[in-house]
């Protein structure tokens, strides 16, 4: 009965979408202005940044995707863009997810309507190389290497690192993941997400196994950890949100700093640490240009807007960490008040490669269902 | 019967048409797009990807979810033919059986987010009753959160199955005639005779029947513990969500379509026996 439902569900949203892209009126014919942009790795490339201004406002519009306005602040670094250049941005599905951002790109080839630019998760940036274009802002070199693909097909933009976040009010406070397993958290740990299926919480497993004698290369330990807080009766499988989170159905949420920073807004006794026991887990998010941009030149400026010292600083107002941060810190142009706010880390910071990666989803794959269900 | 075309027969099947369009693009379309997507990739063909649903967190998935829709089936169809009675017993006019029988219509149709939210709002974590047993010194109801698990969903697919079973074993009740009854007692049948030997058999069919779409119903059903469960994908819908939406494990989608395979598979055989089993009860209540 219902199976059809779903079914029908699944049609009716490919129609929908085959109606979307099939509506987008064709390519305009801006191409002689673009030509030029598309293939453009730096600024210099188009005659300097003010040629590129020039070129993405003849655009007219940018096209973005999958950037929620509570996210990293996306929504007021929107705002200061579309302003500042005024350049008409449309930002498409902002609560999609990274996936969704290749596939719209794919399905919408060639239409006006194709996203400009991306900002993905790793796995799926890796994967998707062929779709990006290189460039190299204007700041290339305060970005530290191993945070970018050499020729600028990526570069990374934000990030954070895995913290727990918890209602003062209702827990006592953490330092610590191995205090979760106290009596007090009874019915109260979620995790923002299932780790074999959301970034974040495959993160927070990572950091339970760097905090239980696990290592990048061996996420078995974090697997127990849940296991045990499972046991314990402390875990519970509901997906937090900004509801669970202020109606108090969450008072422990394990996710990226950033994220659990922004609940701090709302709710005052929602405090961010990122736990002692073990290296922090550091993730950063990808940030690549379409290389089937319908406005190329207006991509660009994107990038070169987000490397700036203004876009870094907004993002930095989002709670993320932006990737010049510790350049910016040097040189005095951040925004310190913010920057000294951010929750303190000790340790190195461990980044997954994607081989590790692969690894642990593979054993999270196998292992987890078992494990919480 | 003869089937040929004559102009009558294809002037009587053209209100159908727009029937069977809706059949082919809503049913037969995904079908089989589900049963080629899930041997086929980049244009070959393998049984790779349904070989995997032997995996262990496949069929666990598949186990987890057979036992609910089987335990619920079962709760549902139990409570919901004892309801039946009690309404079938009382007067047609009866504000009872109206109340009943209208409130069962709504219920049946009552899933989704909301039944979710509702249970949340009432036993979760910082629901009315936890709050309330708390402060009376009763039991911790939220415990260590068994809503958000399979035995959370027992309880709440329960909610919807009750009612449905209601709806769907009515007629079959309805249709035990008085006379039937007066014919047993008045040949010398004990009312315990009556129920095992002529009410039972007569509805024995129907009752099964009737369970088996209760299966089918809690087997196919997403929105609810998709909003319920976020850990561990128990459950075969959950896991199909993960195949498609992974952004930690990529390029599952084939798997995904033989998750879905394996679903159209035991859905097809639980209707079937309920072809099968109305078939025989309509026998009996024409």
């Amino acid at each position: 009965m219902q199976l059809t439902r779903v079914a029908a569900a699944a049609l009716t949203a490919s129609v929908s979408l085959f109606a979307l892209t099939a509506c987008g009126p064709p390519s305009s014919s801006n191409d002689n202005a673009g030509s030029d942009a598309a293939s453009a790795t730096s600024a210099e490339d188009l005659g300097g940044m003010d040629a590129l201004i020039k070129a993405a406002q003849k655009e007219g519009e940018l096209n973005v995707i999958a950037l929620p306005p509570t996210w990293a602040n996306y929504g007021e670094i929107i705002k200061t863009f579309a302003d500042k250049y005024k350049i008409k941005v449309n930002s498409a599905l902002p609560d999609a997810a990274s996936q969704d951002e290749i596939n719209a790109a794919k399905q919408q080839k060639g239409k006006s309507t194709a996203p400009d630019v991306f900002d993905v998760g790793q796995s799926v940036a890796l994967a998707n190389t062929d779709m990006f274009a290189p460039y190299k802002v204007a700041t290339w070199g305060d970005v530290p290497d191993g945070f970018k693909e050499e020729t600028g097909l990526w570069v990374n933009d934000y990030g954070g690192y895995m913290a727990i976040g918890y209602n003062s009010d209702k827990v006592p406070d953490v330092t610590k993941l191995s205090d979760l397993l106290a009596p007090e958290f009874k019915g109260a740990v979620a995790l923002n997400g299932d780790p074999t299926q959301a970034g974040a919480a495959f993160s927070g497993v990572m950091m339970a196994a760097l905090a239980n004698g696990g290592s990048a290369d061996d996420i078995a330990p974090g697997v127990n950890f849940f296991e045990k807080l499972k046991n314990a009766g402390n875990f519970v499988a509901v997906d937090p949100t900004p509801a669970t989170i202020e109606s108090g159905q969450t008072p422990v949420v394990l996710d990226w700093d950033y994220l659990n920073a922004a609940e701090t807004a709302k709710l005052p006794s929602w405090k961010v640490v990122i736990p002692s026991d073990g290296a922090p887990v550091a993730g950063y998010y990808f940030q690549a240009i379409n290389k089937d941009a319908p406005h190329p030149a207006a991509a660009r400026l994107w990038q070169e807007f987000l490397y700036s010292d203004e876009g870094q600083n907004l993002w930095l107002a989002g709670g993320a960490r932006p990737i010049r941060g510790d350049a910016m810190a040097k040189a005095g142009t951040i925004d310190k008040a913010k920057w000294d706010a951010l929750p303190t880390v000790a340790g190195t910071p461990v980044t997954p490669t994607e081989a590790q990666n692969k690894a642990a989803a593979d054993y999270l794959a196998a292992n987890w269902a078992k494990v919480v269900g | 019967m003869t089937m040929s075309f004559t102009r009558g027969s294809v002037r009587n099947a053209l209100p159908l048409v727009p029937f069977f369009i809706f059949l082919l693009i809503f049913l037969i379309i995904p079908t089989v797009s589900v049963v080629n997507g899930s041997i086929s990739q980049d244009g070959s063909y393998s049984l790779d990807k349904l070989a995997a649903l032997s995996d262990g967190a496949a069929m666990g998935a598949l186990l987890k979810s057979v036992l609910l829709s089987a335990v619920t089936a079962v709760i549902g169809a139990v409570l919901g033919a004892v309801l039946a009675w009690l309404i079938v017993s009382s007067p047609p006019t009866s504000v009872f059986r109206r109340v009943v029988t209208s409130i069962c219509s709504v219920l049946a149709q009552f899933g989704g987010v909301a039944l979710a939210f509702a249970f949340i709002a009432t036993i979760g974590y910082s629901g009315v009753l936890t709050a309330w047993s708390k402060s009376v010194g009763g039991p911790d109801l939220y415990g260590t959160g068994w809503l958000y698990s399979v035995t959370g969903l027992i309880l709440v697919y329960t909610y919807f199955q009750i009612p449905l079973m209601v709806i769907v074993f009515l007629p079959a009740l309805e249709g035990l005639r008085v006379q039937w009854r007066e014919a047993a007692v008045s040949l010398g049948a004990t009312s315990r005779q009556y129920w095992t030997q002529v009410a039972g058999p007569l509805l024995a069919p129907a009752f099964l029947g009737a369970t088996l779409l209760l299966f089918a119903n809690a087997f196919a059903a997403y929105a609810t513990a998709a909003a319920l469960v976020s850990q561990g994908n128990p459950i075969l819908p959950l896991m199909i969500r993960t195949a498609l939406t992974s952004e930690v494990v990529l390029g599952q989608a084939g798997f995904a379509y033989a998750l879905a395979f394996e679903m159209i598979i035991v859905v097809a055989i639980i209707m079937v026996g309920y072809g099968l089993l109305v078939r025989r009860t309509s026998r009996w209540l024409q």
